[in-house]
């Protein structure tokens, strides 16, 4: 599974991409989420305010409650604030 | 078929204007957005991070809704990024359409729509280093959502 981070969640993790693999019982956005938040103390920073936090499946946006599958590209970035 | 452009690069905006008249007789009006990077509390630079590939699916899905609510001849949007001064161009939209209404609602539809559906995000360098990211705004949300309640 491929993650990505973006504006500010890219700074705090200090990654902009990683490969991971999750235990199977992460299912979802939320779930992959708090995973991710115990990873390093970045992603903990990153991760800590999750209404500030949004989720893209395969480029598309994706509700917290979207399912997530190996191979799926999973980005995580703040609201959006272009134009 | 709209013309979705992400780039670094300034661009032409009475040329963009022009292509979308070249060689047909059946525009009546083109309708324009120019949004352009202020300079407010001494800013420095505003610097325009962004999702490749998700971008440009993203603004390809929002004017397609735009071409499927009203009857554009066409459409263009085209987004910067990287770093932006202050009294540059940021973004362009442009729609083209028989008749004035249909062309100035869809281009105020595509930059409601686009500062809210398409994965951008700026940064604001100001003048002495400080540096800090762009917080999304309600009445941002509030634009975007009166399009949802209307049938185009």
């Amino acid at each position: 599974m491929r993650i990505l981070y973006f504006a500010w969640l890219r700074q705090k993790t200090g990654i902009a991409e990683e490969d991971v693999a999750p235990p199977a019982e992460i299912r979802d956005i939320a779930g992959l989420r708090d995973w991710l938040a115990t990873l390093s103390p970045g992603h903990a920073a990153a991760f800590a305010d999750a209404k500030q936090i949004r989720a893209a499946v395969n480029q598309d946006f994706a509700a917290p409650d979207h399912p997530v599958a190996t191979g799926d590209e999973i980005a995580f970035f703040p609201p959006v604030t272009g134009g | 078929m709209a013309r979705i452009q992400v780039q670094e690069a300034l661009f032409d905006m009475a040329a963009e204007s022009a292509a979308l008249t070249a060689g047909r007789t059946d525009v009546g009006g083109v309708a324009s957005f120019l949004g352009v990077c202020r300079g407010d509390d001494g800013l420095a630079a505003m610097v325009l991070e962004h999702y490749p590939g998700m971008t440009e699916r993203a603004l390809g899905r929002i004017a397609a809704e735009a071409e499927a609510r009203w009857p554009l001849t066409g459409c263009t949007v085209i987004h910067r990024v990287g770093r932006i001064l202050p009294g540059e161009p940021i973004v362009l939209v442009l729609t083209a359409s028989a008749h004035r209404a249909a062309a100035l609602e869809a281009s105020a539809f595509l930059i409601d729509w686009l500062k809210t559906k398409a994965p951008f995000w700026k940064r604001e360098e100001f003048v002495g280093g400080d540096a800090r990211w762009v917080a999304a705004k309600n009445e941002d949300a509030a634009a975007a959502a009166r399009w949802s309640a209307k049938q185009g």
